[in-house]
């Protein structure tokens, strides 16, 4: 980030001006419900903010460890259930439980699982790893089925947080007294999280990523190094479980099987598993399109399937890595020079998309319509879709579109070229 | 009692033998290529869809030729164009492409087809029952799924053992490069035996469709049961994805027959059994309830003590 | 640098949706079908869903609602989650919709009565009426009943109540099996099941008791091997969906011979898996008539919708009771408001279709009905199901006031 500073010269700043971005980032996150206010957009940040954390805590495993789980949201659900339970004790026995710490109890839960689990299943990274995150998050999630006096069985556990002790007055009966509460342990978790990355601990976590042998050699057992991380990534995990199960009132077998589990995977990798913001874009815009989206088209999940095959095979990077290209070429000033060519490439490539988007709703729409239903709303258009017109059109904007797309694209490519040389070449830095 | 144990034993080899249809092609493709293929039970899926398609227009019996050979192409197709390029990447990458794979698959089957279970249902003339035992009929087209899913497997073994491809792709398993160096051409062994292997997968769908349901969710139901096999079995061995399957099918199987809990055990040594403490759920589970975590707990426990799996040469 | 770009995606991102967001017409009365439009239990949400939009538009027809408001029923998928379906909740009271219809699954209702009740105490502007129209669990009009929840549907304990009285009669059943889904409805089923059995014709063995997973189970072979090795020389279950259609057809597969008493064993393919051999043997309690149509109305009713839905089949009757009391309760109340269609709900005595006269009791809000016994033929069948020339026949009715059964309820009033 900042250019590197003795540790003398760090001392000199205080905690406040270090931190400005996040302290800037907070006052954001907390002004946002001013602008969005209505019912629903509060209920989609709720989902969003615990999505972050969700992905965060991911990202500790995957993109700075190194270590794929296809069994994390055993961490997040365990930790709802912990939490839930707490909740429930509480409203039962009336015990002192300010709502705000209870999240707590959900990443107590996440940091013991992941000890427990993480003791035999950090021995190997890679392939053994994932398969055994995946034994355990299958096994967790047919348990949930079975110990139906924890989980609630096919139900799920609910619970009433307006019971607990009021925090100052406040009860959490409103959506958007919860907002700020999870928006500030947002911005909380995040900055735990980042700061654990820059300890000597998540340091060697990257180290152990790229060459655990060497890493050994350095004096670094690489078993303890991931099964720490694990168990970090397991306590924030289950501090957005507990968020989770503030949030919703209920906790069901759900929140811990293989799909939830999925969500996550998808979340940080197309968001981009090599940058710390990665997993945050990622979050907000898997849920954008989940809540958004699925108001438009039934067929919301396969967009959101082909953006992330399409992140996997052309850019491994993901969202945040293709913004990250451009800022050597931003720092530069050289941005502008860039705008020209994308418009060029930039709109062939729209009219292919919407080809594409409507030549998959057409057939989507025929192929389980009802009986009778010929009209299908796209686009802010009624389209009939027994008549041809309406494929032609759809099909020359995609092929059209992707093949004026490819022949414009040497345009860009030459005007990166040329951005980025002029900085090598000594240009303004 | 012997007619629970009968009846058990023969379901349970009807379903282990679907597994290892299933696995049969995933153990080959993990020990070629180093890959888990995340997408084979997806590919599973698309075999009992085209299936159904085409049943719908021709019949059940071309579909159960044109289905698998689609769903090869469909599978070496994705190996040509999409594995290969994401291969650079590392094992991680492909496992995560894969992932994504098996989504959109999924959701290209809900997209083309739905969201409702399909009426995809065996030939009329098998629709009889083969043989009756006390009572219970043995439905004609379980003794069909069961001499393809034979068949498959002792067509397999010759093919590995006996022709000359076979012993190529023994060959590329152990020893990729020096088999290249011999001047044979190892990515296209590789496409093929991807394709091959999605080809058993879409042939299991074929079959296994009518029985246990064509719906959009079939792919996750099997999906990592397939998983728990060929790590239980070994890699790069079909004889330990032949037993690890039928092990799993068995106990599967045989588990649902079994109604006694922990609490039943007690009781018979002596001590009270627990109803109302916090554990009491774990004392009260009968074997029948606990059926489904089996695979996955010998899956972990096999990963932990014996990576190798039972009759595996190469580790995870 | 990377926080503040992240906010400044954040916040375009989302002044774009909101602006992007639907403008809501404020003149159809909206009402929200919250069931399983996809997954397992895709088949029989997305019918219930056809059935409620034929009676609105008959409701229409005859005029509407509040002098010429159209009725207007909206599906949500919940995939029989309880935590989708809260997520659905939300959407819904975000669209502005007053109104939700939901019955598949007792796990979903417990989640949404709970959700309900908790959104209408905590925010008296933005409430919902949750009107049930198929989850049968007791206990959500006993001990988790709420002032915003109203049931349509005779609740297990009385299904189960009028089931046990044909059973009883049968001098020379002996032997008893049951099965059902692991969750609080089949659970509910076995407990009643065991109860009344007990209370009617202690000399009965329950040879069995099994609970399976919900919706997971595609072999049941298993268990009709266990069946059969019990010796079992009947079958109740309070399976429904795609467990009912599996377990019928892996019934049919081993030839299993013996009557199955059931609350949900016909349509969406079930009737036709069961097949012909099965005459005569497959029993069903429900809450409506197939055959006799036992009105001109209801019969006129059934031909409309099965022309303008040739594949379907008003498998659930109690669909046009729960719209038709709504409209009703609207038109009473004179607005949308539902404090006060709820209040104009309570005590309604209400006409069905069919000529059965209900009511809906204000200390539960559980509809009184009478309940009748159906057996599967193919003999003075005029609408039978999938097509198949079999259907239910009428055997025996309950009374309301015999199939009524007693409540615990104590109601919280706003």
């Amino acid at each position: 980030m900042a250019a590197v500073a003795t540790p003398a010269a760090m001392g000199r700043k205080s905690f406040l001006r270090r931190n400005a971005v996040w302290w800037v980032a907070l006052v954001l996150v907390m002004l946002l419900p001013q602008v969005a206010h209505s019912g629903t957009s509060i209920a989609v940040l709720n989902q969003m903010c615990i999505m972050v954390i969700f992905s965060l805590s991911y990202n500790m495993l995957l993109g700075q460890g190194g270590m794929l789980s296809f069994g994390h949201a055993v961490y997040f659900g365990l930790g709802g259930y912990f939490a839930m339970h707490l909740i429930q004790l509480a409203n039962a026995t009336h015990f002192f439980m300010p709502l705000p710490l209870t999240p707590l109890a959900g990443g107590l839960a996440g940091l013991v699982f992941g000890l427990i689990f993480g003791s035999f299943s950090t021995s190997r990274a890679g392939t053994v790893f994932a398969m055994i995150s995946l034994g355990i998050g299958e096994m967790i999630a047919s348990s949930s089925l079975i110990f139906t006096k924890f989980s609630g069985g096919e139900e799920g556990l609910t619970a009433d947080r307006t019971d607990l002790t009021p925090f100052f007055g406040v009860n959490f009966g409103r959506d958007y007294q919860v907002y700020y509460l999870i928006a500030a342990w947002m911005i909380l978790s995040a900055w735990l999280m980042y700061r654990f990355s820059r300890t000597p601990l998540g340091r060697m976590a990257n180290a152990v990523r790229d060459n655990p042998e060497r890493a050994e050699f350095v004096g670094y057992s690489q078993k303890r190094v991931r099964l720490l991380s694990f168990m970090a990534a397991g306590f924030f995990a289950g501090i957005a479980g507990g968020l989770f199960a503030l949030n919703y009132e209920i906790v069901t077998d759900e929140t811990v099987n293989l799909t939830t589990s999925g969500v996550v995977l998808l979340q940080a990798y197309i968001g981009g598993v090599g940058f710390f913001a990665g997993p945050i874009v990622g979050a907000v815009v898997y849920t954008l399109l989940q809540t958004l989206l699925s108001n438009y088209t039934e067929i919301w999940a396969f967009y959101v399937g082909l953006i992330f095959v399409a992140t996997v095979m052309y850019a491994p990077t993901g969202l945040t890595g293709i913004i990250m290209m451009h800022q050597p070429i931003w720092r530069a000033g050289r941005l502008r020079s860039l705008a020209l060519p994308y418009l060029q490439v930039g709109a062939p490539a729209l009219a292919c998309a919407i080809g594409v988007i409507g030549l998959l709703e057409l057939l989507h729409f025929v192929s389980v319509r009802a009986v009778g239903q010929s009209t299908k709303h796209l686009f802010w258009m009624s389209i009939n879709a027994g008549r041809p017109t309406a494929w032609i059109v759809f099909s020359v904007l995609a092929v059209g579109g992707f093949l004026l797309a490819r022949r414009l694209a040497p345009k860009l490519v030459a005007a990166w070229e040329a951005a980025s040389a002029d900085i090598h070449a000594g240009g303004r830095r | 009692m012997l007619e629970l144990t009968v009846f058990s034993l023969l379901n349970g080899l009807v379903y282990g033998l679907l597994l290892f249809m299933l696995s049969a092609g995933l153990t080959l493709i993990f020990s070629m290529m180093g890959v888990l293929n995340f997408a084979h039970a997806s590919l599973y899926m698309l075999g009992a869809y085209f299936a159904y398609s085409i049943s719908t227009k021709v019949g059940f019996w071309p579909g159960l030729v044109v289905a698998p050979v689609l769903v090869g192409v469909v599978g070496a197709l994705i190996e040509r164009y999409g594995l290969r390029n994401v291969h650079r990447y590392g094992h991680v990458a492909e496992l995560i492409f894969t992932f994504g794979i098996a989504f959109l698959i999924e959701e290209t089957v809900q997209l083309i087809w739905g969201k409702q279970t399909m009426d995809y249902h065996g030939p009329k003339i098998l629709d009889f029952p083969l043989f009756e035992l006390w009572g219970i009929e043995f439905p004609a087209y379980k003794a069909f799924m069961l001499a393809i899913s034979i068949g498959i497997f002792i067509a397999l073994l010759v093919v590995l053992t006996r022709t000359r491809i076979g012993l190529i792709i023994q060959a590329a398993i152990s020893h990729p490069n020096q088999v290249a160096m011999l001047g044979h051409n190892v990515p296209l062994v590789f496409t093929g035996v991807f394709g091959f292997g999605s080809a058993l997968a879409g042939l299991a769908g074929v079959i296994a469709g009518p029985e246990l349901g064509t719906s959009p969710g079939m792919a996750a139901v099997l999906g990592s049961i397939v998983f728990v096999v060929i790590v239980v079995g070994g890699l790069g061995s079909l004889w330990g994805a032949f037993l690890a399957s039928l092990l799993i099918g068995m106990i599967q199987t045989f588990a649902v027959a079994i109604d006694y809990s922990l609490n039943d055990l007690f009781a018979a040594i002596g001590i009270p059994p627990d109803k109302t403490g916090a554990l009491s759920d774990l004392y009260s589970a009968t074997v029948a309830q606990i059926g489904p975590i089996l695979p996955y707990l010998l899956m972990v426990v096999i990963l932990i003590f014996r990576p190798t799996g039972l009759l595996g040469k190469r580790e995870v | 640098m990377i926080s503040r770009r992240k906010f400044t995606q954040l916040a375009a991102a989302l002044a774009a949706g909101l602006v992007a967001f639907p403008t809501l017409a404020a003149d159809p009365v909206r009402v929200a079908f919250i069931d399983p439009l996809s997954g397992p239990f895709a088949s029989i949400g997305t019918y219930g869903l056809h059935q409620f939009q034929y009676t609105a538009e008959q409701i229409n027809k005859a005029g509407g609602v509040l002098g010429g408001r159209k009725l207007e029923v909206i599906g949500y998928d919940n995939k029989v989650s309880p935590k989708e379906s809260l997520i659905q909740l939300k959407r819904v009271i975000g669209d502005g919709i007053q109104f939700i219809v939901q019955g598949n699954s007792s796990g979903v209702a417990h989640a949404l009565i709970d959700a309900v009740t908790k959104q209408d105490e905590r925010n008296p502007d933005h409430r919902v009426l949750y009107l049930n129209y198929s989850a049968v669990d007791p206990a959500l009009t006993n001990e988790d009943c709420s002032f915003w929840h109203f049931r349509f549907d005779a609740n297990s304990d009385m299904k189960m109540n009028a089931l046990t009285d044909v059973i009883a009669k049968n001098k020379k059943m002996k032997r008893i099996y049951i099965i059902g889904q692991d969750y609080s409805f089949g659970k509910a089923v076995a407990a009643a099941a065991v109860k009344f059995l007990g209370e009617k014709r202690p000399d009965i063995k329950i040879v069995g008791n099994e609970l399976h997973p919900i919706g997971k189970v595609k072999d049941f072979s298993p268990y009709i091997a266990k069946i059969k090795a019990a010796g079992a020389q009947a079958v109740i279950t309070g399976n429904w969906g795609a467990d009912m259609l599996n377990l019928a057809k892996a019934a049919q597969d081993a030839g299993l011979d013996i009557p199955f008493y059931t609350y949900y064993a016909a349509g969406n393919g079930i009737t036709k898996a069961l097949g012909a051999g099965l005459n005569g043997k497959v029993f069903l309690v429900s809450e409506g008539t197939m055959n006799p149509p036992l009105t001109k109305a209801w019969a006129n009713e059934m031909k409309g919708f099965k022309a303008k839905y040739p594949g379907e089949d008003w498998s659930q009757p109690r669909v046009s009771n729960t719209l038709r009391m709504l409209a009703l309760a609207i038109n009473k109340a004179g607005s949308t408001d539902p404090a006060k269609v709820a209040a104009a709900l309570e005590g309604m005595h209400y006409t069905t279709l069919w000529g059965d006269k209900v009511m809906m009791r204000a200390s539960d809000h559980q509809l009184q009905m009478p309940v009748r016994i159906q057996v599967q033929t193919d003999k003075h069948i005029e609408f039978d199901f999938d097509n198949s020339g079999l259907g239910l026949l009428n055997e025996s009715t309950v009374s309301a006031k015999n199939a009524s059964t007693p409540t615990t309820c104590k109601m919280k009033r706003p």
